[in-house]
C-alpha cells in the first residue's frame, strides 16, 4: 500500500465523482504531499464547503468538516484561531470559493491566517449540473449560459495575491507532479496559501462545450499551460491564450494566529479583576 | 420613593456619561438606580437624552414617566422635553431662551458658561450640570458623586472633573438662595 | 453592599459568557449589540481566550462553530440584520449538534429598520428562521442581572443538549444600566460538554433515538470523525436513506421537546388569584410589571407571567395558572408573535387580547394598565 493511501478512509470508497473527473487526482496529490511531510493525522483538520470538490474530506482520514456552501474558510478560521497548533486545510471549488465564499477567501488572505486552501477549479458548478461559475471562461456554454457566458472570469491566483495570500501556486491535473510539489510547499508556508488546481469536468463543462473526453481535457491543460519559469523567457505573442502554472507567489509575512497569540500572552491575567467599563458613552448606530 | 431625572441636550455634550455617573453615585449611596438612554444616528450634534431613575425600593419600570427633574442644555431639548413636564422642575442652561408655553417651574443656571469660563474647558459642562442637578435635587451628596466621577471619567481628567463638579454644586447653592 | 455595580445589559451578558467559560468570540459590529464584541475583544485575551472580528455575520457564526468543534465554548452577538444572515448556520449547528450561543439584541425591523430603537420582532425568526424542522432554545432576559444569568444558562443548555441557544435581548435591556450584584464565580453552576473517553470505539452520533445526546469529541484529539450538514447516520457520514433522516431529525428535535420541563423558566407575580393575566417577556415585561402592580393597587386582580424561556414554548405553565383567568393580555413590541403561541397554550380557556407596539418606544406602564382596566378594544376606542 502506498504511503498516501494511509491517509484515506478506504472504507468510504468508492467516491461519488464521475468517471474522468479530476477531483480524485487533486485529492491524490494532496495525500501524497501530506505523506511526504508526514503530517500528524490527529492534528490535521480538513474543511470543505459545498460542491463536488467539497466531498473530498469524507474520504480522508482526519477530523473532517463538510460545512455550508462558501463557508469552509470561515469555519476553518474559527478552528485555526481556537487551536493554532492544528494544521488546517481547506478543500473547495471555483464556485464555492470565489462566488458564494469570495468574501471569506479575500479576508483570510488579508489576515494571512495559516490555512492551506486548495481550490479545485473545474470552471463550472458540477454538483448542480453545469451552471457557469465566476471562473467559467467568457464565451463558454453552461446551463445558465445557453448563449455563451458573457461574464468575465476571475484570475484566482491574481486575486489571492492581491488580497494578501503569502503563497500562491497553480497546476493542473495533467501536471500532477507539479501539483503535489506546490501543495507540499503550500503546506510548509506559515500563512494563507492558495493552490489553484485546474481540474476537468468532462460530464458538464466538457460535454456542454464539446471538449471531448477526460483525456482530451487533460491535453487541453497540457497545451494551454506554460510554466511560469519558462514564461519569463517567452515573447508575449507566444503566451496569448495560455495560462501560467507553477509557483506564482511566495512572500512570507507574519502569520495571523501567531501575531494574535502574542497579544493574548501579553495581556493575560485573572478574570476576577474585571471592573466593567464606560461602554456606550459613544454609541453609533448602524 | 422614586425620583426621575431626564438629562437632555445634544450628542457629544456628555449627558450619557452624566447619567451613568449619577446612577452610579446613587448605587454607591446604597440606593437602586436604573439608567437608560435614547439616541439617534448622530454621534455628535443630534438630540440626546439620558434618564436616571433612583429609588430606595425595587425599580420595575426603567424609564422616566413623569420626571422630577429635567436638565436641558439646548434650546431644542428645552422645547421638546419641557412641554412634557408636569410636577417636576426644569433646570436649563442660561443660554436657553425661556418660553411662556412651558408652564413647569424652571430655573436657569449658567452651566455652559461656567464650564467654558471658570473651568476653561467646555467639555466638562456635563459634570458642571451634574453638580448643579445633584445640588438642586439633593439626591446625592458631593463626596459620593465625586467618587462616581472618579470611577467613570477618563484617566488623567479626574481633578478637572472634580473641579467642575464643585462648581456645579456652587451654582446649585446660588439657585437656592 | 458587596460587589454592587452599575452595569449595562450588554456588559452583564458578556460577563455571564465569561463566567460560563467562554473561550472564543467571533462577531461583526452591529447596533445595539456592539458593546458585547468590544468587551470580548478587551477581556477574552486576558483570560487566554480568542476574539475575532469577522468579515460578516455569516463568517462570524461559521467561525464560532469551527471553534466549538475544537472543544471551546463559543459565542457571537448580533442584531436583526446580522441575525438574518446567521440563519443558515444556525441550521448547521442544529443538525450537526455543535453547541453555540448567539446573542441577539433586537432592534426595529425588518431590514435596517431603526438601529437604535428597541423591538421584539425576532421571536419567530429565533424559532423558525432557518429552513427545516430544527431544535433551538431561546432565552429572554428581563433585566440586566438576567442578562448575566441567562447567558450562563445558555452555555449550559448548549453544552448539555448540543443545540444552538439564542439569548433574545432587546435594545432597552442591552443598553440600560442598573444595579447588579453578581454571584461569586464559585457559586455559578457551569456545565461542560460530555466528551467520549478515547478514540477507537467512538461512534460520533450514537445516541438513544428517543432524544439522546451523543458525546462530542473535540477536533485534534485523535478521534478523526466527520461532520457534515448532510443528513448522516450514527457514524457521521452522509446518508440518503429515508429512515436515517427520519431517525436523526426526530432525535435532535426530541432532545429539546423531551427536556422542555427542565429548560422551562419563567417569573410570576400575582398569578395565584388573578382573573386578568398579562403574558410577556423582555423589556415589555418591565412595563407590564409596573402596570400589574398599579392595577392591583386599584383593586384589579391582575397577574404577570414573564417568560424567560420562550422556545421551547412553556405550554404546560399555563395549565397551572389559568384557574381563575378570564382574560389574557399579551403586550409585546411586535405585531403579535408571542400572542399566537399564547393563544395556542390558552386554548380558548380565556380571551387573549393582543397588544402590539411597533413605534420603537418601550411601553409606558399606563398603556398596559389601560388595557388591563378597560380592555384592548375599549382602550383603542377611547384613544380615537
Amino acid at each position: 500500500m502506498s504511503e498516501s493511501m494511509k491517509y484515506m478512509r478506504q472504507g468510504r470508497l468508492p467516491h461519488i465523482w464521475c468517471p474522468g473527473c479530476g477531483h480524485g487526482t487533486v485529492t491524490g496529490a494532496l495525500t501524497r504531499a501530506i505523506a511526504r511531510l508526514k503530517l500528524d493525522k490527529n492534528k490535521t483538520i480538513i474543511v470543505s464547503g459545498i460542491g463536488c470538490s467539497s466531498r473530498a474530506p469524507g474520504y480522508l482520514d482526519f477530523d473532517t468538516l463538510h460545512t455550508a456552501h462558501g463557508r469552509a474558510i470561515a469555519f476553518a478560521t474559527g478552528i485555526k484561531v481556537a487551536k493554532p497548533e492544528l494544521k488546517v486545510i481547506v478543500l473547495t471549488g471555483d464556485g464555492d470559493c470565489t462566488a458564494i465564499g469570495g468574501n471569506h477567501f479575500i479576508h483570510a488572505a488579508r489576515r494571512n491566517i495559516d490555512i492551506t486552501t486548495i481550490v479545485m477549479n473545474n470552471n463550472i458548478y458540477g454538483m448542480t449540473s453545469g451552471q457557469y461559475s465566476p471562473m467559467t471562461p467568457k464565451g463558454f456554454l453552461a446551463t445558465t449560459a445557453p448563449y455563451g457566458n458573457v461574464e468575465r472570469s476571475f484570475d484566482l491566483s491574481k486575486l489571492a495575491i492581491a488580497a494578501g495570500a503569502t503563497y500562491v501556486g497553480r497546476a493542473t491535473t495533467y501536471h500532477v507532479q507539479l501539483l503535489t510539489d506546490l501543495i507540499e510547499k503550500a503546506l510548509l508556508n506559515k500563512g494563507f496559501s492558495v493552490i489553484e488546481a485546474v481540474t476537468q469536468c468532462p460530464t458538464y463543462l466538457g460535454r456542454k462545450n464539446k471538449l471531448g473526453s477526460a483525456v482530451d481535457m487533460l491535453n487541453w491543460f497540457k497545451d494551454g499551460a506554460v510554466n511560469v519559469k519558462a514564461a519569463s523567457a517567452l515573447p508575449p505573442e507566444r503566451l496569448a491564450g495560455k495560462f501560467l502554472i507553477g509557483e506564482l507567489h511566495a512572500a512570507p509575512e507574519p502569520e495571523f494566529t501567531e501575531v494574535y497569540g502574542n497579544v493574548v500572552s501579553q495581556v493575560q491575567r485573572k478574570f476576577d479583576q474585571f471592573q466593567g467599563g464606560v461602554r456606550g458613552c459613544e454609541q453609533n448606530s448602524d | 420613593m422614586r425620583t426621575e431625572f431626564r438629562l437632555s441636550g445634544s450628542g457629544g455634550q456628555g449627558l450619557l456619561l452624566a447619567g451613568i455617573v449619577l446612577a452610579e453615585a446613587a448605587i454607591l449611596d446604597g440606593k437602586n438606580a436604573v439608567q437608560t438612554q435614547s439616541y439617534g444616528p448622530e454621534a455628535r450634534g443630534g438630540a440626546s437624552k439620558a434618564e436616571v431613575v433612583i429609588s430606595a425600593e425595587e425599580i420595575d419600570y426603567p424609564k422616566a414617566t413623569d420626571p422630577d427633574f429635567l436638565l436641558a442644555l439646548t434650546q431644542e431639548s428645552y422645547r421638546t422635553y419641557g412641554k412634557l413636564m408636569k410636577r417636576g422642575l426644569i433646570i436649563v442652561d442660561s443660554s436657553v431662551q425661556l418660553s411662556d408655553e412651558i408652564a413647569a417651574r424652571t430655573v436657569s443656571v449658567p452651566i455652559l458658561r461656567t464650564a467654558a469660563e471658570d473651568i476653561g474647558k467646555k467639555v466638562v459642562a456635563n459634570i458642571v450640570a451634574l453638580g448643579a442637578l445633584a445640588g438642586i435635587s439633593g439626591i446625592v451628596g458631593q463626596s459620593v458623586l465625586g467618587e462616581a466621577v472618579r470611577n467613570r471619567v477618563p484617566k488623567g481628567t479626574e481633578e478637572l472633573n472634580l473641579a467642575a463638579l464643585a462648581k456645579g454644586f456652587e451654582l446649585a447653592k446660588a439657585v437656592k438662595t | 453592599m458587596p460587589n454592587a455595580k452599575l452595569m449595562q445589559g450588554n456588559e452583564a451578558c458578556t460577563l455571564g459568557a465569561l463566567a460560563a467559560g467562554l473561550e472564543f468570540f467571533a462577531g461583526y459590529p452591529i447596533t445595539p449589540s456592539t458593546e458585547i464584541a468590544e468587551l470580548c475583544a478587551e477581556e477574552l485575551p486576558k483570560l487566554g481566550g480568542k476574539f475575532l472580528q469577522m468579515e460578516d455575520e455569516i463568517g462570524s457564526i461559521a467561525a464560532i462553530i469551527g471553534a466549538s468543534l475544537t472543544g471551546k465554548k463559543s459565542m457571537t452577538a448580533t442584531s436583526g440584520p446580522g441575525f438574518s444572515l446567521m440563519q443558515e448556520c444556525i441550521g448547521y449547528s442544529s443538525l450537526c449538534e455543535i453547541p453555540i450561543v448567539i446573542i441577539n439584541v433586537q432592534r426595529m425591523g425588518p431590514s435596517t429598520g431603526m438601529p437604535t430603537s428597541p423591538a421584539q420582532g425576532d421571536v419567530m425568526q429565533a424559532r423558525w428562521g432557518t429552513h427545516g424542522d430544527h431544535p433551538v432554545i431561546v432565552l429572554a432576559p428581563g433585566n440586566v442581572k438576567e442578562c448575566f444569568e441567562l447567558t450562563v444558562r445558555a452555555f449550559n443548555l448548549a453544552e448539555k443538549y448540543r443545540v444552538p441557544v439564542i439569548v433574545l435581548m432587546d435594545e432597552v435591556i442591552g443598553h440600560m444600566r442598573e444595579k447588579v450584584i453578581l454571584p461569586e464565580q464559585s457559586s455559578i453552576k457551569v456545565v461542560n460538554r460530555k466528551a467520549p473517553a478515547a478514540p477507537g470505539s467512538y461512534v460520533p452520533y450514537a445516541a438513544d433515538p428517543n432524544g439522546g445526546v451523543p458525546d462530542m469529541a473535540p477536533f485534534g484529539e485523535g478521534f478523526r470523525w466527520h461532520v457534515t450538514g448532510l443528513f448522516h447516520d450514527e457514524t457521521g457520514f452522509p446518508s440518503n436513506k429515508g429512515e436515517v433522516a427520519d431517525t436523526l431529525l426526530r432525535r435532535i428535535n426530541l432532545k429539546v421537546e423531551k427536556n422542555e420541563p427542565e429548560i422551562r423558566d419563567y417569573a410570576v407575580e400575582g398569578v395565584d388569584d388573578c382573573d386578568t393575566l398579562v403574558v410577556t417577556f423582555g423589556c415589555s415585561a418591565m412595563s407590564a410589571l409596573s402596570a400589574v402592580r398599579q392595577a392591583r393597587k386599584n383593586g384589579i386582580k391582575a397577574g404577570l407571567l414573564r417568560l424567560k424561556t420562550i422556545w421551547p414554548f412553556p405550554e404546560a405553565t399555563f395549565d397551572g395558572i389559568m384557574g381563575h383567568v378570564k382574560r389574557v393580555i399579551v403586550p409585546e413590541m411586535n405585531l403579535g408573535q408571542l400572542a399566537g403561541e399564547v393563544e395556542r397554550a390558552v386554548a380558548r380557556r380565556a380571551a387573549v387580547e393582543r397588544l402590539g407596539k411597533v413605534n420603537g418606544e418601550l411601553f409606558r406602564p399606563e398603556e398596559i394598565l389601560s388595557v388591563i382596566t378597560n380592555g384592548a378594544a375599549r382602550t383603542a376606542e377611547a384613544s380615537k
